[in-house]
């Protein structure tokens, strides 16, 4: 249906310049006027489907399937190669799928549902995709061997062909399709050895960027279906509260307005186009019941989440005797408090909806497709199968996508207009009506004696997204989203506890945001650890290679670091260097970032290095740009990222008043890729974690002042001497 | 009110309040939707198109100031020799991650080396800054300005 259908991509390339062929994408919409089944798992009937995410037709065309949403983290590229390796097909051959929604086919590993998020596409495919691509290739080789009655170990597979070295025979893939198709599945098909890989572990250049230089692209809010109509909505702007009246008079009058549609929490206009819907609403006089939260500011938050803090939490980690270690040595306490995030994805939240007689047909980005299929489903108030859901490229995720609160307003609003309708959030809503990454207070005490910590308090108080978003992930009082890296907080310490405390902020909805858990607990870490240093009298980075023998990847890159960042060198006066480490997400990182503080305190950047160990790099060049960005996204909310909350409405509305970092404040950021030959760590959130510690490290050193709070106060560290 | 505006060299005639931003016109009635909506209020440069070689915010573009000035959008500006360099500079050194502001991005750096076409890393800074990447692609833009430029 949709009829700004992405015409097909053909580039594939070694950065460096060899190998060449066509990395074809190909969507499959339905080109069908009502909405049917969408559990199938594939359409047509290919000659050859091993599983859910390979299919080979006799033209040796091979369809990849892609459980994972791109977002521009650069998965879909590297789903592609981690199947493409194992099956030795030719990257000329090769076209991509989004996958539909089907948990049962495509469900990530980790989650067991058909989820994008915790950095984990490649850590929770990588043995069943390896074991999918391998046995497509079992199968063909052992077709060919059947069709020229030999042995199929003296057969081999590349670039989509399988050859009889001895007899000097080859067929291509297609030719050994519908052969292939005959014969069952390998139960354990055999591996590649890592250091027969050909594409993984090379700088392969990405199949979606093309689409993305030349406007043909098609994200969520692009979709166009025909007779549609646009909308824009309105929610109460404070959270909880509903619509009491509604004076459309002036709005209807508008040119273009089609229809006023008034819902119990929301007011939507419907129009010609989005500036039509948008002068509408604007033109609407609301009065809205704004109901219990109305009352609430940014205060009362903070006052219960520190009333709550001085609780004591549940036990999640707990080694030797803390309270007898604290006892020892000299004892320091700190406090550490983050603030409420917005996501502000670039792509305003939107959701394309058609109803009719037989079901509901959505048109969205999505990172969570099945969940958005069910949302759909109800607020539609049809069975999931009657409800099809087209996937789309997502023009930012970072956790806003995995919510479907989009998809449920828009299909309500959808209900009362006749023929398909796209609802396109206004930026301001998008920032007022966000899913917020939630407060947190971090109590740490510790001891030092003989320059080494002897003892670790920690307690982490804060919301619990995975009570809400997946109950598996909240049990027995802990959040494990809550307590990720700081059970497992890298440094050798011989006595250590980690407590949660669960408190939910009054009024505002939480959720997760890019760097989730370790945004909290690295930065909190890792800012104690540099006082303590300097109370010990040593080196940041010296200090924290003397606790990390229990973690040898990451000591070999802070080691690196160190070395890359030129650490040690000399600065100007209010200028200094600060250090952070982590093991988060199945990857060692240490980062290395360099600032300067001026008069009125204000922050300049003047240069980001991180050296990453992440297993085997897949792609290497989208590691160094998930580092590059997720660094430049941890420090924007460093710096400037704040919701605040007055009388139960969010203050920021825009990029005006919710800012973000720009090229000109962005310095030089090297990465450097440490070669491993461990299994595949995560990634895209690596960066936003490492970013905040490593600057709050280096105003530390440049001022001497050890802020405990984010974003940088200005007025704390201006004019205040080194 | 009909408008008649002319878009990579192809006239079209539209019938919309005056008042009408041309981003509006260009995605919900031409359905050509590679100039992307970030904001509305000319804070982030998704939405930058070229009238007259300039890169101007369509989001707060009122349609009726277009005039006969032609204009130009990211469909149409690998037609360009600058804008195919900057497209080609973009891939070599694959800046892009979601895309989303890269219309935007894109749009800017052609206008940039159309005028200046050896800009300085302040020449760069100054014309890019209007153009905000949640993705954090910055560091890559400002290479690959510098190797269109170098092409040039």
């Amino acid at each position: 249906m949709s009829s700004n259908q992405e015409p097909k991509v053909s580039r594939r390339t070694l950065l460096s310049g060899g190998l060449a062929g066509g990395f074809v994408l190909a969507f499959h919409w339905p080109l069908r006027a009502a909405p049917v089944k969408q559990t199938e798992q594939f359409r047509d009937q290919p000659d050859f489907a091993p599983n859910a995410f390979i299919r080979i037709d006799s033209t040796g065309k091979t369809t990849l399937v892609m459980p994972q949403v791109e977002m521009g983290q650069g998965v879909y590229t590297s789903i592609a190669m981690i199947l493409a390796e194992e099956m030795d097909a030719s990257f000329d051959k090769i076209a991509l799928e989004h996958a539909p929604p089907n948990d049962k086919l495509y469900a990530n590993p980790i989650f067991g549902i058909q989820a994008t998020g915790n950095s984990n596409s490649i850590r929770a495919f990588w043995d069943k995709l390896r074991e999918a691509g391998a046995a497509a290739r079992a199968m063909l080789i052992e077709a060919a061997a059947q069709k020229w009655q030999v042995d199929p170990a003296s057969c081999s597979a590349a670039d989509g062909k399988v050859t009889h070295a001895a007899s000097n025979r080859t067929l291509g893939f297609g030719e050994l399709a519908h052969a292939a198709g005959k014969l069952p599945a390998p139960d354990k098909p055999k591996l590649k050895d890592p250091k027969d890989f050909s594409w993984i572990g090379k700088p392969i250049r990405r199949f979606d960027t093309p689409n993305k230089t030349n406007g043909k692209v098609i994200y969520g809010i692009d979709a166009m279906v025909p007779n549609m109509k646009f909308a824009s909505l309105k929610v109460c702007p404070v959270f909880g509260g509903k619509v009491k009246q509604v004076d459309d008079r002036a709005a209807k009058t508008l040119l273009g307005v089609r229809q006023v549609i008034v819902l119990e929490d929301l007011v939507a206009v419907v129009g010609d186009h989005m500036w039509a819907a948008k002068k509408g609403l604007d033109g609407l006089v609301v009065t809205w019941d704004e109901g219990p939260n109305a009352t609430i500011s940014s205060a009362d938050i903070w006052n219960d989440l520190r009333a709550a803090s001085k609780k004591d939490g549940v036990v999640a980690k707990s080694v030797g005797d803390v309270n007898k270690g604290l006892a020892q040595g000299e004892r320091y306490d700190a406090d550490y408090e983050l603030p409420l995030l917005g996501h502000a994805t670039m792509e305003p939240q939107n959701c394309t909806v058609h109803l009719t007689a037989d079901g509901c047909e959505i048109w969205t980005g999505t990172q969570v497709v099945t969940r958005a299929q069910e949302a759909a489903a109800k607020a539609a108030g049809v069975p999931v199968d009657r409800v099809i859901v087209h996937n789309h490229y997502i023009g930012g995720g970072f956790g806003r996508r995995l919510e479907v609160d989009m998809v449920d307003s828009a299909v309500r609003i959808a209900r009362h207009v006749d023929g398909p309708v796209k609802v396109v959030w206004t930026r301001e809503e998008d920032i007022q009506h966000d899913v917020y990454r939630p407060v947190y207070r971090n109590t740490i005490s510790a001891s030092l004696s003989n320059g080494r910590i002897v003892s670790w308090k920690y307690r982490v108080t804060g919301s619990s997204i995975m009570a809400r978003w997946f109950p598996p992930g909240f049990q027995n009082g802990i959040d494990i989203d809550a307590v990720d890296s700081a059970i497992d907080m890298p440094y050798d310490i011989p006595n250590r506890v980690v407590e949660y405390v669960r408190a939910e902020p009054p009024a505002v909805p939480t959720g997760f945001w890019r760097g989730v858990g370790p945004n909290n607990n690295v930065f909190a870490t890792e800012c104690f650890i540099d006082e303590l240093a300097r109370n010990a009298g040593v080196d940041p980075i010296a200090f924290r290679l003397g606790m990390l023998d229990g973690t040898p990847r990451l000591k070999a890159a802070l080691q690196l670091v160190a070395e890359k960042s030129g650490w040690g060198k000399p600065l100007p006066a209010r200028a200094g260097r600060g250090v952070s480490v982590q093991p988060s997400f199945g990857s060692f990182i240490a980062t290395v970032v360099e600032a300067e503080v001026d008069g009125q305190g204000e922050v300049h950047l003047r240069r980001a290095t991180s050296a990453v160990d992440t297993g085997i790099a897949v792609n290497p060049d989208t590691i160094i740009a998930q580092l590059q960005g997720g660094l430049i996204f941890g420090l924007t909310a460093a710096l400037w990222g704040e919701i605040t909350i007055d009388r139960g409405r969010v203050t920021q509305s825009n990029f005006n008043d919710y800012r973000m970092l720009r090229i000109d404040e962005v310095p030089p950021i090297d990465v450097h890729v440490i070669k491993s030959d461990e299994r595949p760590g995560g990634i895209g959130e690596t960066g936003v974690a490492a970013g905040p510690p490593a600057l709050r490290n280096a105003i530390y050193a440049a001022t001497g002042v050890a802020l405990r709070r984010l974003p940088i106060d200005r007025a704390a560290i201006a004019a205040k001497k080194a | 009110m009909p408008f008649t505006i002319k878009v990579n060299g192809t006239p079209h005639q539209v019938e919309v309040d005056g008042d009408t931003p041309l981003l509006w016109v260009l995605r919900d009635i031409l359905g050509m939707t590679g100039t992307k909506f970030g904001c509305g209020i000319a804070q982030c440069g998704a939405c930058t198109v070229h009238v007259d070689g300039n890169p101007v915010r369509s989001c707060l573009l009122p349609v009726a100031s277009i005039g006969d000035h032609p204009v130009t959008t990211i469909e149409g500006i690998g037609a360009t020799k600058t804008g195919a360099k900057v497209q080609k500079a973009w891939l070599d050194l694959e800046v892009i991650q979601c895309g989303y502001c890269q219309s935007g991005q894109i749009m800017s750096a052609t206008a940039l080396l159309a005028k200046n076409p050896h800009p300085d890393s302040a020449d760069i800074d100054a014309a890019m800054a209007g153009n905000i990447c949640r993705c954090g692609t910055y560091v890559r833009i400002r290479e690959a300005i510098k190797r269109a430029a170098g092409e040039t």
